[in-house]
């Protein structure tokens, strides 16, 4: 830490004031959405009868493994300054296929690898476009979106349900332990998120990644390897949502093109308020862990509440979305 | 002769952009453990080689050879990993990451592929104390000065096994000791072997460090010296190939040639005027037909003091009065509306817009002053672009063209047209001439000698103690944020003085 | 096929013809792909239904395929005529689809809760209170981004989501059917042979264009999405203006929700709208007007929206089944923006480029 100006560069106009908060500031959006989930959470206990049962919180992670995985994904895309928008859509074709080909009685161990490459093909490719052919990856994107749920409908119009065995078993395979339980979809999403903010942490690419979000111009000039990182990103987060997909479908049961619409907003919904700045360089796998919890209490809050009509989800979220890029806004203000 | 082996050899080098030949049949040849300087005005085409050498631009024609061998790098990184490392002008690093990451990143210390974070930090530690850097590796590039992260790129490039060494402008944004500093560590390396390719803008700087120069012009080498075989005068001949005039303009001191301003009204007087962070109170009055120059280190608050009398940033401390009334400055708009003009330093990021043409790039405060119900007629915006065009020799003459494709110092004019059509008293000037080539230096600095002779107040701030001797009736020294003393420009006023009044804190020595 | 070899920024309209001959000019105006493509699409459609340049008048109303294409068009080129301004000043409104739910469900309600809902008074009343509230909505974006200073995707994400509950609440989650003679003109009515809402359309283009490049308000939204910095030091008040562009952006939004509930003579909150903040933003894109702000251009919009809607209709008079209509468009915008790429076009004439230019090739080295 230092608090000194040491003696041989004595001007530096940016440095001299507030230094010394600077090393924890990156950190405080985060610590943010801790504190507001530990008071939802601190409310919901309050204000519900049972709410405070530790199943209540494990069943937050249950139902969204999935998207658990998909904001995985999508924070490796917009910590490198991009979006994603085609992860509802490849999540939907993923189940659709997956559902369609165990219906034919392909054998899950074929079935389960080839839905997650097409994911990371789709993903692969739009990095592609996006890296050689200079197209926003709004727009690469939104065509891959295009392009998946249109897959989805082509090759079916209606949900179809999934009776293979294996896809059974893990849907109703618990793992228990002293009275509670989780699905195993759970542990593969903490296993997915261990994995990732290892490698975001850890790793050449993963710092890369952060690189590219903090100037892409710079990165490519101190001879990072932009265009593979940044291709990169977009095969993880369409191989995230496969396997968000293969998750979803364990859940359903089905394949549907319609499931996971919007599921793009969620996602980015989880990683803005796990305070990942939307400009990219700058934020934490666990803000986004923190963020899909913030969003999975919202759903229990209003299912416990009862009185509540499903639309109000979306009109708390934009709240919360509203207060969080407030106090995020406030906070970066306060530290500068 | 007995030359030795070029490590480096680049022969009949070819690029063409849609509509320039960036490069025509240039020869480079660099030997092991010199200081190359390569010299040329903006748009000679030095950029252009050194993108060429480092793989971000592929050439034409031509060959470059590393230590005998024929290469062709794709990339920065390529070329690094072959030993040719470059810093840049503008610091090209990632304010987001530490500084240790920005110095180690790509080749980061891994044990079986995890990053050891704790031994990456003491290295770069250790890196930056041998170029007398003691800071917090650990913190955001971004919470440190300009000139800190040049040192840091410098540290960045020099820890490669580096066989070439390119230095683009590094030394732009250094104030003195910075500047001696980075010269220190050029010779430790030349003495190690290191070919150092040096590009500066600062002749005085080339003189002191390079032992041979390359020269280009339009894209074409004109030849090869040894420094100490060529007198400045030829150097600058070569470089611009057009008569001396212009040279000897630049070395007139305008500003001594006119008559004192002191007796002419006020345009505006500062009192107590500060910004906690930025500057400390300062009292400043400038008259009509004054050049008041800022002379002080960087850092001293220079650009800080503009922007408290433009409105760019609020003042907490202290008001200022203009032809006589207060005012308070709440921003731009303010200012402009009391015809004061400010010409950022930074001009690809504050000053020119750059998708837009140079027509609308010079109406644009103009228009922005008269809101947007009242355009100026098309007409009318033609007419201004020309007469500016002609009259500040804008290159090239085209109203419409983008002003991304001009070179740093026409787009410095097209910056200056747009706050003189704007009529202002007071036109505040910061760094008018940095990375822009000789020539226009000049026209610049003979041009507000003009201004002001007609009688529009100017602030003029610069890096380069002379010219702000050569071009200010008055200069204002500023020294750790606090303007400590203000010295007229008289017969026995030169830098030395100045530089005096800096070091001793404005105390009498 | 004569491409063009270089990857120089397409020029702008107005700007001085270089030498190098007709062909070349045309082939790098920037609308001329987009154009391409209309007339591409338009032309196969005749394969497929002969009489489909045909227009005739039919009880005083034009009738044909390129009036339902134009008539379908209405609220996209709305839409799209204020993503075009709000993308030039460097920003983005994901909320229009939200807003234009929210303002055909408070319309419709208002009507259903008329004693006499063919009252023009009455309608015009609804009408007016449903534009006010768009106007509030686009306030309250423009507040966030230009005062608040959040960026223009999340300050607009926010509306986007829970503007989409509102309409859901208005309308209580149910679909409002109105009958209402008065609301149906501005959707399904005519004026002199022509469609009420092409009108409407035609006339909010017309004056956004004039106003836009008859002031100054073009050239200094393109500075401020250019350079905001920039632009500041220059004296524009950015604030006011971006300000402006949300609201502006949000009263296209809310009329085009108003034609669309009127056209169907509903309102749903959960549905009306949905997705279209993607197709706007494409045909923005499409009309060459980049995302990241500065050089706009609302005619390319217009194409843009127009080219979608060929599409849609495209894809149902050529017999596609209807549900590819997305895969349909997803290789329609990957070849458009493909060819308005300049990579793509340096890399498809024979210039293998593996990175990207770190720099637009310019002059200046």
């Amino acid at each position: 830490m230092i608090t000194d100006t040491p003696a041989p560069v004595q001007n530096r106009p940016v440095a001299t004031k507030g230094r010394v908060y600077r090393p924890n500031q990156r950190h405080i959006p985060v610590l943010a959405t801790l504190a507001l989930l530990a008071l939802m959470y601190g409310l919901g206990v309050a204000n519900y009868e049972g709410f405070s049962d530790t199943q209540v919180l494990l069943n937050i992670f249950v139902d969204n493994a999935f998207l658990l995985v998909v904001a995985v994904g999508m924070t490796f895309v917009i910590l490198t300054g991009g979006i994603d928008l085609s992860v509802g859509a490849v999540v939907a074709l993923t189940t659709v296929v997956a559902a369609t080909l165990l219906g034919k009685d392909w054998p899950p161990g074929v079935v389960l690898p080839l839905v997650l490459l097409i994911g990371t093909t789709i993903g692969l490719a739009m990095g592609c476009i996006i890296h050689f052919f200079e197209i926003p990856p709004f727009i690469a994107t939104l065509a891959g979106m295009f392009l998946a749920r249109g897959l989805c409908h082509l090759i079916s119009k209606e949900a179809i349900p999934i009776t293979d065995g294996f896809w059974t078993s893990m849907a109703q395979e618990r793992l228990r332990f002293g009275g509670f339980f989780i699905s195993l979809s759970v542990v593969i999403a903490v296993v997915v998120v261990l994995i990732a903010a290892f490698v975001l942490a850890y790793t050449r690419i993963g710092r890369n990644v952060y690189a590219i979000g903090g100037n892409a111009q710079s990165a490519l000039l101190m001879g990072l390897p932009v265009g593979r990182t940044r291709i990169s990103v977009y095969a993880i987060s369409g191989f995230c949502s496969a396997l968000g997909g293969v998750l979803l479908s364990f859940y359903m049961l089905s394949g549907d093109p319609l499931h996971a619409q919007g599921l793009e907003l969620d996602a980015i919904a989880a990683v803005v308020i796990g305070g990942t700045l939307l400009s990219g360089g700058s934020g934490f796998l666990f803000g986004t862990v923190l963020g899909v919890l913030v969003l999975g209490l919202i759903q229990t809050i209003i299912t416990f509440q009862g009185t509540l009509s499903s639309w109000w989800t979306r009109i708390v979220i934009g709240g919360l979305l509203f207060a969080f890029v407030l106090l995020q806004r406030l906070v970066t203000r306060r530290a500068r | 002769m007995g030359q030795p082996v070029p490590v480096l050899e680049m022969t009949g080098i070819g690029k063409t952009f849609p509509g320039v030949v960036a490069l025509d049949d240039v020869d480079f040849r660099l030997l092991p453990g010199e200081v190359h300087a390569l010299m040329g005005e903006n748009g000679a085409g030095k950029s252009t080689l050194i993108k060429v050498l480092t793989g971000v631009y592929s050439n034409d024609a031509g060959e470059v050879r590393l230590a005998g061998e024929p290469v062709r790098f794709t990339g920065p990184l390529q070329a690094q990993r072959a030993g040719v490392s470059t810093v840049y002008q503008e610091v090209n690093l990632c304010p987001n990451l530490s500084v240790a990451e920005n110095i180690f990143i790509g080749r980061e210390p891994r044990r079986f592929g995890k990053i050891q974070w704790s031994r990456m930090r003491k290295r770069s530690a250790e890196l930056l104390r041998r170029l007398d850097l003691d800071i917090d590796v650990s913190a955001p590039l971004s919470t440190y000065s300009l000139a800190v992260q040049q040192m840091v790129a410098i540290a960045r490039a020099v820890d490669v096994s580096v066989k070439v060494l390119v230095l683009d402008e590094p030394t732009s944004s250094l104030d003195t000791s910075e500047v001696d500093q980075l010269f220190r560590v050029i010779r430790r390396l030349s003495d190690d072997g290191v070919a150092i390719l040096f590009v500066s803008h600062f002749l005085d700087q080339v003189y002191e460090i390079a032992d041979r120069m390359t020269v280009l012009r339009n894209g074409r080498r004109i030849g090869e010296y040894r420094t100490a075989e060529l007198p400045q005068m030829d150097l600058v001949s070569k470089m611009i190939g057009k008569e001396l005039e212009t040279l000897e303009q630049l070395e007139e001191r305008t500003g001594r040639t006119h008559d004192r301003a002191r007796d002419a009204p006020v345009v505006i007087q500062a009192e107590g005027l500060g910004r906690v962070g930025a500057i400390e109170p300062f009292d400043l009055t400038i008259h009509e037909g004054e050049v008041v120059g800022l002379a002080g280190l960087l850092g001293s608050g220079r650009t800080e003091l503009a922007r408290l009398l433009f409105g760019a940033d609020r003042a907490d401390h202290g008001g200022v009065q203009i032809g006589g009334r207060p005012v308070t400055l709440r921003g731009p708009r303010t200012a402009m509306r009391h015809r004061i003009a400010f010409s950022s330093e930074n001009r690809r990021a504050e000053g020119l817009v750059e998708d837009l043409s140079v027509r609308e790039n010079i109406v644009l405060a103009l228009q922005a002053s008269r809101g947007w119900l009242r355009p100026i007629s098309r007409r009318r915006q033609e007419e201004l672009a020309d007469k500016y065009i002609k009259a500040l020799h804008i290159r090239p003459a085209d109203p419409e063209r983008p002003v991304r494709n001009l070179s740093g110092g026409n787009q410095q004019k097209v910056l200056l047209a747009r706050w003189l059509i704007t009529e202002p008293r007071l036109l505040i000037v910061d760094e008018p001439t940095r990375g822009i080539d000789v020539g226009a230096k000049a026209e610049i600095q003979r041009l507000l000698a003009e201004l002001s002779g007609g009688g529009m107040a100017v602030l003029f701030i610069s890096a380069e103690l002379e010219e702000v001797l050569r071009v200010s009736h008055t200069v204002a020294v500023l020294r750790d944020r606090r303007l400590i003393q203000q010295i007229d420009n008289d017969a026995d006023l030169d830098a030395d003085r100045v530089m005096q009044a800096i070091a001793s804190g404005g105390q009498p020595a | 096929m004569t491409q063009p070899t270089v990857s120089e920024r397409s020029a702008p309209p107005d700007q001085t013809p270089e030498k190098r001959g007709m062909m070349r000019t045309v082939l790098r105006h920037r609308l001329f792909w987009p154009a391409a493509v209309l007339v591409l699409l338009l032309v196969g459609n005749v394969f497929f239904t002969p009489s489909f340049f045909s227009i005739r008048l039919q009880d005083g109303h034009l009738y044909g395929s390129l009036i339902d294409i134009l008539r379908a068009s209405t609220p996209l080129i709305l839409v799209g005529l204020g993503m075009t301004l709000v993308i030039a000043t460097g920003g983005i409104d994901l909320s229009v689809g939200s807003v234009m739910a929210i303002a055909g469900a408070v319309a419709c309600l208002r009507i259903s809760d008329l004693p006499d809902p063919n009252s023009v008074g009455g309608v015009l009343a609804a009408v007016g209170f449903a534009l006010l509230l768009a106007l509030v909505l686009g306030l309250w974006n423009g507040l966030l981004v230009a005062v608040g200073g959040i960026q223009p995707i999340i300050a607009t994400l926010i509306l986007m989501v829970a503007g989409r509950g509102l309409a859901q609440l208005i309308t209580d989650g149910q679909i409002i059917n109105v009958r209402s003679d008065p609301y149906r003109v501005i959707g399904a009515g005519y004026v002199l042979t022509v469609p009420v809402s092409v009108i409407i359309a035609g006339l909010f283009v017309a004056a956004a264009a004039l106003l836009v490049r008859r002031s100054a308000l073009g050239l200094l939204l393109e500075s401020v999405g250019g350079s905001p910095a920039a632009s500041r030091l220059a004296g524009i008040q950015a604030r006011t203006l971006i300000l402006t562009v949300y609201v502006f952006a949000a009263l296209c939004a809310g009329i085009a929700g108003l034609i669309f509930s009127s056209n169907v003579s509903s309102a749903d909150g959960n549905n009306t709208g949905n997705l279209i903040e993607l197709d706007a933003i494409l045909a923005v894109v499409i009309g060459g007007t980049a995302l990241t702000g500065g050089r706009f251009s609302i005619a390319g919009t217009v194409l843009g929206a127009v080219i979608i809607n060929t599409l849609n209709i495209t894809v149902y008079t050529v017999g596609i089944p209807s549900n590819v209509t997305l895969l349909f468009k997803a290789v329609v915008v990957v070849v458009l923006c493909l060819l308005q790429s300049p990579s793509f076009r340096a890399w498809a004439s024979g210039v293998k480029r593996l990175l990207p230019t770190p720099s637009r090739a310019g002059g200046a080295a």
